[in-house]
């Protein structure tokens, strides 16, 4: 098997924080990522789903050292990047690009389309075959915006179309891995089929890798050939998307699955669905155990005592003691 | 008459520095008891103002409106279209509710639950403060809040998002309206708790016979909750129908273009999404003619020229299932027979 | 809430601590000898030195420090034998200058500044705030656009011109306001005297706080207006004027009551320009004049003491906040 081109071991990050206990404060971490493991190989798209809190996001970013990790190991291309400074983090980055949620607020006011698309190249220091402004007009044209609107800014473009400016910058530099944050999740639902379409087209040109973090699962199902559900900062099942949706076996992968409404009438009246009690606890104070046990309906005491491991359960890799 | 609301050809217009916006353009709905009736749309489709003006809420100052909406009480009826402010207070939180889609920021934050609640049905009940205080407390049981006591005397911010969308349900139900008009009621919220306040809806619809207006953008919730839906686009009702009719055998290109376009759990997958071509217009600059036509793939199969230039009625062979469309029905249901077969699983 | 209240006095009390530190050592630093400042002109090197120690300026920094910081507890002794005197608790120094004890010096100038803030603080109030809700109640409306007016002159008139205005025409030249030769009577004894000794003090300082008050609680108002919680009570069916004095004004409270604390503690420093203008003997003036007559006690007490009434005052604001929003409550 060949190496995969992202490799992650028990990836932590807790975020510090406090609490006022009388005249003192009591320092607490944020679980945002509690121990993620998972390999990637090239050309495939990871789905990441969850919920609030389950730390998708954060896992997103501290894969790219856009946030350091507080404990785990990151591997990419086979070498060691936990540690790597930011100064040597540099070169590395024209590999590893990001395409942010909101397309409102990851484009500068102030720049031209032209100039947010070419910035890439000149923090790099890299000139395209043809010159910069040549290579961002080919850019714009094959995400579908008119190379024309150069100087335009990003307030005269709508919504889908300032999400696809933030595709051209991710792609400019040719990277092999991308993250790709809830990149369709603030859209109109006719643009986000368009986008879902562009990302596509985009990996299976260039053989990208894509990290998919979103919380809609018929998206997620659509444009990856893996997917792994997060919950409370740990995954919870990883597994072949046609294997995850079809026979799911983390009590939590059934629970979610059952809960989103499916655009056919019939089948939705006739649908048996699990409808979790409680919310969703605070990754300041996790539960002991299994993360999830305080809302599974299977919940026995060793899941509230011993956290279980991700293993093998059929052609997927479960955290559960009872998997379905 | 028998429908709890009826909005007939609603218009309403507002000034905006480019110049005047027909937010919605000729509107007509109705619920009946027990009925769930759902406004799809994406943005600028006017669902939200459609949904505002139902309780008068758009600003009065600034905005035209014209047609009529029927709010029945009981024995009386109201016009809150063209009644005058105080009358329409009279029917706000009392015979209609609105729930909003930001249960965060729609719950005053420094007032505790409980006299929130209460106040809401002290408006219309003027005095009485223990009867007050007992229904909050029991319309809370009713939400499925755990505790009721204890929490009448909590901040909001000491709730979840979940659960303050089932205080503002519960809030909005202290007066037993006939109608509840709820704008995105859970897209702020996670899908495991959107499930939870779907069904509660549902069940409370059941117990106390309202009448729901669902707001949303959202097909799959659409297909959950819904009796009949609207499908609106650039301030007009675009389609209209029950809710099989719509999923099963749309009429209107734009409706068949959404059901295409959005990804289903258990399609293979592989296939690209059919996304329909374009952006919603600028209210502002409307197309002559239909709305849709710049993005419709069909409109070949109408007579020439009429899509870009007469704008098409709402039409229907059965007054049930209408749309707006100049794609006569012999074309129209062999082109789409086949794309519903290819959208569904 | 006690929590928080404790908390918050705790670090109070602590941050008034630094502060006399902070200020006793900066003017202890300063380049020129305390204690040649003791005497006027008939200054021989014998009655400095004498001075020094009697004022105990020999000391070390730090005794020197404790001996002024008890002294405000248990009062503090000068010079030994028969030129021995005390300036009894609560003791803030004294001055060579006055020939007093700082303290009573306090005590007749605190009580006209004290009355001259709470004066215009209570005008200013009910003006400001009031003007701005009513500009933001008819916005773009003749209301609005007569305070706007208002809020112009009263943010661009300085003190000493309001003052001196009033000053010169209200009372000088038209009479309306006699000039009070008196000086300061308590309202208990003479209400009249005291409305006319302090009507037209009052009026200058609560026209430029009233305009920005205005301004400040349109903005306010305004904000709060936009919020979503204000379209759910008009969904409940609320009157507009409900809507507006009890949901709206509740939630604009808090910041105006923030800066309405800070604003009158700053005050109680002393209106400076004002105090001067019409001749009022409050801290401000007193302060101003020790300064120019470098009586170092009266300067390190004064300076001491307004930084206390405004950490105090942010105290009372934060308590406040904490009762007018719970979010502040819990942490």
């Amino acid at each position: 098997m060949s190496t995969p081109l992202l490799s992650v071991k028990n990836l932590q990050k807790y975020f510090p924080t406090s609490k006022n206990v009388g005249f003192r404060k009591e320092k607490l971490q944020v679980k945002a990522v509690d121990g993620i493991s998972f390999d990637l190989m090239k050309g495939e798209t990871l789905g990441l789903v969850g919920e609030s809190g389950c730390g998708k996001t954060t896992a997103g970013r501290t894969i790219l050292k856009l946030i350091e990790p507080t404990a785990g190991e990151i591997l990419f291309e086979g070498k060691d990047i936990t540690e790597l400074r930011p100064g040597l983090m540099t070169p590395l980055r024209a590999q590893m690009q990001i395409i942010f949620q909101d397309p409102f607020s990851a484009l500068n006011p102030r720049q031209t389309v032209g100039k947010i698309i070419s910035a890439p190249f000149e923090i790099q220091k890299v000139t395209p075959e043809g010159g910069v402004k040549k290579e961002v007009a080919a850019l714009m044209g094959r995400v579908g915006l008119n190379p024309e609107h150069y100087n335009r800014y990003p307030h005269e473009f709508s919504g889908g179309q300032r999400q696809r400016i933030g595709i051209a910058r991710a792609i400019a530099l040719k990277p092999k891995l991308i993250v790709a944050d809830e990149p369709v999740s603030a859209l109109d639902v006719s643009i986000q089929a368009q986008v879902i379409n562009l990302i596509d087209d985009l990996q299976k040109e260039d053989g990208i890798s894509i990290i998919f973090i979103a919380h809609d699962l018929s998206v997620v199902q659509h444009i990856s050939d893996r997917v792994a559900v997060m919950y409370l900062g740990k995954i919870m099942e990883i597994a072949k998307t046609q294997d995850l949706f079809t026979t799911p076996h983390h009590p939590y992968t059934v629970a979610l699955l059952s809960a989103v409404p499916q655009p056919d009438p019939r089948a939705e009246r006739t649908r048996e669905r699990i409808i979790l009690t409680g919310d969703i606890p605070s990754p300041i104070n996790p539960p002991a155990g299994c993360v999830f046990n305080t809302r599974c309906w299977k919940a026995a005491d060793i899941c509230r005592s011993k956290t279980p491991e991700l293993l093998t359960v059929g052609k997927s890799s479960v955290a559960c003691h009872f998997p379905e | 008459m028998k429908n709890l609301l009826e909005i007939k050809d609603l218009k309403v217009t507002f000034p905006t520095d480019d110049g005047f916006v027909q937010a919605v353009d000729g509107v007509s709905i109705s619920v009946a008891p027990g009925e769930t009736v759902a406004i799809v749309g994406e943005s600028g489709s006017g669902k939200t103002v459609t949904s505002l003006s139902v309780l008068g809420l758009h600003n009065r100052k600034l905005t035209q409106i014209s047609g009529s909406i029927i709010v029945k009480d009981k024995d009386e009826s109201l016009d809150i279209a063209s009644a005058p402010l105080d009358k329409i207070r009279g029917y706000r939180g009392r015979v209609v509710s609105m729930i909003f889609q930001d249960p965060m920021s729609s719950l005053h934050p420094y007032y505790k639950i409980g006299s929130q609640l209460a106040e809401a049905y002290l408006v219309h009940h003027p005095g009485q403060k223990e009867a007050a205080n007992n229904k909050a407390l029991e319309m809370l049981s009713l939400v499925g809040i755990s505790e009721p006591k204890v929490r009448a005397k909590e901040y909001p911010h000491q709730f979840s998002g979940g659960m303050r969308q089932r205080v503002m349900i519960a809030m909005a139900l202290m007066n037993d309206p006939a109608v509840l008009i709820a704008d995105e009621p859970t897209t702020a919220l996670d899908v495991t708790v959107q499930a939870q306040i779907l069904q509660l809806l549902k069940d409370l619809q059941q117990k106390l016979n309202m009448g729901i207006l669902l707001i949303t953008h959202d097909l799959g919730i659409v297909a959950q909750v819904a009796d009949r839906v609207s499908v609106m686009y650039a301030g007009r009702i675009i389609e209209q129908g029950g809710v099989d009719d719509i999923f099963y055998n749309p009429h209107a290109p734009y409706t068949l273009g959404l059901l295409k376009s959005v990804p289903r759990i258990g399609s293979t997958g592989s296939e690209r999404l059919k996304a329909i071509q374009g952006q919603p217009p600028s209210l502002i600059n409307l197309p002559t003619g239909c709305a849709f036509a710049p993005r419709c793939e069909y409109i070949s199969l109408a007579p020439a020229d009429s899509c870009q230039t007469l704008k098409p009625d709402l039409l229907g062979l059965a007054d049930s299932h209408r749309s707006r469309c100049h794609v006569p029905e012999e074309k129209r249901d062999k082109s789409f027979a086949a794309e519903i077969k290819g959208a569904r699983v | 809430m006690p929590r928080f209240i404790l908390r918050r006095a705790y670090f109070a009390i602590l941050t008034i601590l630094l502060v006399s530190i902070v200020v006793y050592g900066v003017f202890s630093i300063l380049p020129f000898d305390p204690a040649a400042l003791t005497c006027g002109q008939k200054c021989t090197p014998t009655i400095v030195e004498a001075n020094r120690i009697k004022l105990g300026f020999d000391k070390p920094l730090w005794d020197q420090y404790w001996l002024f910081l008890s002294g405000i507890f248990i009062g503090r002794t000068y010079g030994s034998g028969s030129a021995e005197f005390t300036c009894p608790a609560p003791s803030f120094g004294y001055s060579f200058n006055k020939n007093t004890c700082v303290t009573d010096m306090l005590k007749d100038a605190l009580p006209i500044t004290i009355n001259l803030a709470i004066g215009a603080f209570v005008i200013w109030m009910i003006v400001g705030v009031g003007l701005g809700l009513i500009a933001a109640k008819f916005r773009g409306r003749y209301p609005d656009a007569l305070s706007s007016v208002f809020v112009l002159l009263g943010t661009s008139l300085p003190t000493f011109v309001t003052g001196l205005f009033f000053l010169i025409y209200v009372t000088i030249k038209w009479k309306i306001v006699p000039l009070s030769l008196k000086g300061y009577v308590s309202i208990f004894d003479e209400p009249v005297r005291y409305f006319q000794y302090f009507i037209l003090p009052w009026l200058t300082l609560a026209i430029l706080f009233a305009a920005f008050y205005t301004r400040f609680t349109r903005a306010t108002v305004l904000e709060t207006l936009g919020e979503d919680y204000i379209r759910t009570a008009r969904a409940k069916g609320l009157s507009e004027k409900t809507v507006l004095l009890k949901h709206t004004m509740r939630a604009a409270l808090a910041p105006i009551t923030t800066s309405a604390g800070l604003d009158i503690a700053g005050l109680i420093g002393g209106a400076i320009i004002t105090e001067s203008i019409f001749n009022l003997a409050g801290l401000g003036r007193m302060t101003l004049q020790s300064v120019y007559e470098f009586d170092l006690s009266v300067v390190v007490a004064t300076t001491i003491l307004a930084a206390a009434v405004v950490i105090s005052m942010n105290l009372i604001v934060d308590i406040a906040y904490g009762y007018l929003d719970p979010r502040v409550r819990i942490k």
